[in-house]
């Protein structure tokens, strides 16, 4: 998905994690995806460069579709699909 | 042909039954603050990627499992002694390397709150909500002079021996010793 795309998504459910450092961000997605329904989109704020690569990971493992990451300034956004 | 069906479904029973769980087995050993933090972001780490979680606590990382408001009753005079000069909660633990007398540890604390790091108690609390299993070694708890009564209050807390941990790493895919 092309960095536009990605921007002009709107999110089913916005997580911001960025108060936290690695795990808190991983932690804080798990939560909130159970929330959502298959299908959806959540969006994760973190400011934890390790978490870049983790949710990707995490994502993988769990089906759910990994969409692509925005980087703001200090911080990025990810964006996810739920299976 | 019959035949080789039913030695083929036998083969995948076996398969299946010494197949590793999604599960992550521990043995926390260290009694250090570094070495204690990277067990418990690991721990919680693992339960995000939805996988079981058992940690087997032993030896100097017991310390840190005790509550500084308990008083353990009828304890032997050595027991007490041990018990005394070995750290009591997570509050009292140290560091590895630069710990500096209590510096270094005032200093590492101080930038883990700066950059948003869970602190240690935050880390067991939170390994409690998500269901981590902690199993404590009886015997090295008995050894190190500490009893279950001045062991803090946790969901999943339980006493055990050393099968109990291999059987749980037996079947566990991910084993470590920190």
């Amino acid at each position: 998905m092309s960095q536009e795309e990605l921007v002009a998504i709107q999110a089913d459910k916005v997580v911001d994690a960025r108060g936290t450092a690695c795990p808190g961000p991983l932690l804080a997605a798990k939560k909130a995806i159970a929330e959502i329904k298959s299908g959806e989109v959540m969006e994760i704020l973190s400011a934890d460069e390790g978490t870049k690569k983790d949710i990707p990971k995490w994502a993988t493992k769990k089906n759910h579709e990994y969409m692509g990451t925005v980087e703001e300034s200090g911080f990025f956004k990810i964006y996810l699909r739920k299976a | 042909m019959e035949e080789k069906i039913l030695e083929l479904e036998r083969r995948i029973k076996q398969l299946e039954a010494t197949k590793k769980k999604d599960q992550l087995s521990m043995v926390v050993f260290s009694g250090e603050l570094d070495k204690l933090l990277a067990a418990m972001i690991i721990a919680t780490g693992a339960t995000a990627m939805d996988m079981e979680v058992k940690l087997f606590f032993t030896f100097w990382a017991i310390s840190a499992l005790r509550d500084k408001e308990k008083r353990a009753e009828k304890k032997e005079l050595t027991s007490k002694m041990f018990g005394a000069m070995l750290p009591k909660g997570t509050s009292d633990v140290k560091l590895s390397k630069m710990n500096m007398a209590g510096a270094g540890l005032s200093m590492l604390k101080s930038l883990m709150k700066k950059k948003n790091v869970a602190s240690l108690e935050d880390l067991l609390q939170t390994a409690g909500e998500l269901g981590v299993e902690i199993n404590i070694c009886e015997m090295s708890m008995n050894l190190m002079g500490f009893s279950k009564d001045e062991m803090i209050d946790y969901p999943k807390l339980d006493y055990c021996g050393v099968g109990t941990y291999l059987s749980d790493a037996e079947e566990s895919a991910i084993q470590l010793f920190i």
